[in-house]
């Protein structure tokens, strides 16, 4: 045990590479082997996760350090600053890393049916298995250039995954936009890159954000940051690429691209609160950020409410409720410098964003595996050619009802809990913010009556006389969000106080980030 | 795709064998000379793809066959990640082989003529990383020259 929490960091990244090219070979011996593989391996994944949530959570931030005989010691073999290839793992982290393994396992469990009667599955696994290596590595790097190698990782596994569905042509379009915008903002990301390492010689992030001057350069550098991961999470301006990719790709990959996306909202919160913290305007960037959410808000719910396609509908709002993530975090960065505002609402409101993203990643998850057990029964995802669906499909309309009243913030669902977080934290930094949140929320509810009553209400409609209920693995893949989804909204408290509050308390506290990894210096 | 004239298959036959041997010449010396395990792959493959090229995808079908590539490209993969697996004793990509004499641990000092015999897992490792590359990209070239598809080619 302590073996494998000693070494957990790197195994968590390590096993699914592994599993990737094992199942590419695994497959050719038996497709059954190889379905009961993938799902061992992400469990097991999801256990070590948890493990190392435990241990950090009981004894603080882990570190791993590769290539030397000390792992846990920054700096070994006498070298005052850190050169080695590091591994971080801080509330932050360990926080995405949760939800990372949670969705992966749960996307991979509802593929089994889901994917079953279309070929290449095979390559389909070990890109669903390489997206969640580039995941987990994002969020456990220590250092600048493996974040950009694992964000390309990602990026290259995601964009194929958009294009599984090559011989319709739409998904190659979709795929084609995604890997563009991927491949410039990961070469942005190595231009920032290559900015630090000029000035501070390093690449570490503690390095850097100990050695930060926030000269011309870091302004470049910090600009550059923030445009590409907003871009890769979908804020508004820069938006173009989500609908198309969301809606084309098969649902359980949309619903691991949702938390693709948060991953490079995490690193956007890494970036802007480890590397630069006070250093930097916080009251300029802070409200940077709070526009770019106000804008995903606003124009991620109008766009969503004309919509015919229930998969493009969805993936408007999940650009929606991202405002909300940058809204909370935006205001917890621009009170940054202010301890009194900082303590009295500024940490709350982070806790309110951080809370969304889980929450997020669980019913949104929940919508687009529902949209995509629409899609398994009618071969459709025109909400004008669907009706009457809840006769034949009673625990796919649950689940659906389930995710759109968290998504449109009801009680007693998840939504609920961390919207009302990000509202009252908000309405005292300013109240036009908290009064626009409500809004879009209102208009998130309107939305998704119209998709419920379209799609599960009104007569049986005789093309769809035949339909059945979905597989068992599809209803589990549901089940299990469903229940998280529950859990979440029944006993927000305790979620809050074990897994948010130290993620937020993370990202504050840059000093003791810094002295962990440099030691007292 | 239809091959090429008599003059290019003959001078294909006399090289192809050439390129194969230095692309592993580059592999085998990946730690001691400039090159390594992608650079070797890439100039084996490159004597597939003359192979490729010379016969045409028709006839070279049945001598290169796109599943053994695939077979063997996940194979070099998983050698280079289990080997660093391998080294978890200490931590991941330890190289556990190093100075321990036998094969692959003599330790060097000074001037030498280039001995095979050194620096742990790192020779491993270039094979491991030459294998992945040359059935990649012969991999790549078969799927370009759509030699899977013979029945689409006019």
């Amino acid at each position: 045990m302590n073996f494998l929490i000693l070494h957990a960091p790197i195994l968590i990244i390590a096993i699914p590479l592994l599993a990737a090219f094992a199942t590419l070979l695994i497959s050719k011996i038996s497709p059954k082997l190889r379905n009961i593989f993938v799902i061992t391996v992400l469990s097991f994944v999801l256990f070590l996760v948890l493990l190392l949530a435990h241990q950090v959570y009981t004894s603080g931030m882990q570190v791993y350090v590769l290539g030397s005989n000390q792992t846990t010691v920054a700096t070994p073999s006498g070298y005052s600053i850190p050169v080695r290839i590091m591994l971080t793992v801080d509330g932050a982290s360990i926080f995405m890393a949760i939800i990372t393994a949670i969705v992966s396992l749960v996307g991979a469990i509802y593929s089994l049916s889901f994917m079953k009667k279309y070929s290449g599955l095979d390559k389909y696994y070990t890109l669903l298995l390489l997206m969640s290596v580039g995941m987990f590595g994002m969020e456990f790097t220590g250092d600048m250039f493996n974040l950009f190698v694992f964000l390309e990782i990602l990026s290259i596994s995601s964009c194929a995954l958009v294009a599984f569905w090559t011989h319709k042509g739409e998904p190659s379009e979709a795929a084609f936009k995604y890997m563009v915008l991927s491949c410039i903002g990961a070469l942005f990301v190595l231009f920032a890159t290559a900015l630090f390492y000029g000035q501070y010689n390093a690449l570490n992030i503690a390095m850097i954000a100990s050695r930060m001057k926030y000269s011309l350069l870091d302004k470049i550098a910090l600009g550059l940051l923030v445009a590409v991961f907003a871009m890769k999470c979908g804020a508004v301006p820069m938006h173009m690429w989500t609908p198309d990719a969301y809606s084309k790709a098969p649902a359980p990959i949309t619903a691991m691209l949702v938390v693709a996306s948060q991953a490079s909202l995490y690193a956007l919160f890494r970036g802007v609160f480890t590397l630069y913290n006070v250093t930097l305007n916080c009251l300029t960037v802070g409200w940077i950020i709070i526009i770019l959410g106000v804008l995903s808000m606003f124009i991620g719910v109008t766009m969503a409410l004309p919509q015919h396609d229930v998969k493009r509908l969805m993936a408007y709002h999940a650009i929606s409720q991202t405002g909300y993530m940058l809204l909370g975090i935006g205001v917890g960065l621009a009170v940054l410098g202010d301890t009194n505002a900082l303590n009295s609402y500024g940490l709350m409101a982070m806790k309110g964003g951080l809370f969304h993203i889980i929450n997020h990643a669980m019913y949104k998850g929940l919508l687009f595996l529902t949209a995509g057990a629409i899609f398994y029964v009618t071969g459709t995802r025109d909400l004008n050619k669907m009706g009457g669906l809840a006769h034949k499909m009673p625990l796919t309309a649950i689940f659906f009802m389930i995710g759109a009243l968290s998504i449109a913030g009801m009680p007693p669902f998840n939504g609920f809990a961390s919207k009302i977080m990000i509202y009252e934290s908000v309405y005292k930094f300013n109240p036009v913010l908290s009064i626009l949140a409500m809004v879009v929320s209102i208009l998130t509810l309107a939305s998704f009556v119209k998709v419920f009553h379209s799609a599960f209400m009104g007569p049986q409609l005789p093309e769809y006389k035949n339909v059945k209920e979905v597989p068992k693995s599809m209803l589990i893949g549901m089940g299990i969000l469903s229940f998280m989804i529950i859990l979440f909204g029944v006993f927000p408290d305790i979620v809050v106080n074990t897994i948010v509050a130290p993620a937020a308390n993370a990202l504050v506290n840059q000093g003791s980030y810094i002295t962990k990894i440099l030691g007292g210096a | 795709m239809r091959g090429m004239s008599k003059i290019v298959r003959t001078i294909t036959n006399i090289l192809y064998s050439f390129i194969i041997i230095f692309g592993f010449y580059i592999i085998m010396h990946g730690h001691l000379t400039p090159g390594g395990g992608f650079q070797g792959g890439a100039v084996v493959a490159s004597a597939f793809a003359l192979l490729v090229v010379s016969y045409g995808a028709l006839k070279i079908k049945d001598m290169l066959k796109a599943k053994n590539f695939s077979v063997s490209e996940c194979s070099g993969l998983l050698a280079f990640i289990g080997l660093g697996f391998l080294g978890i004793g200490t931590v991941f990509f330890y190289n556990f082989l190093a100075g321990k004499g036998g094969l692959f641990g003599n330790v060097i000092y000074g001037i030498n003529p280039g001995d095979l015999n050194t620096a742990g897992v790192l020779p491993l490792m270039n094979i491991a990383v030459g294998i992945e590359v040359l059935s990649g990209l012969t991999l790549i070239i078969l799927y370009m020259f759509n030699a899977n598809n013979p029945k689409e080619e006019k």
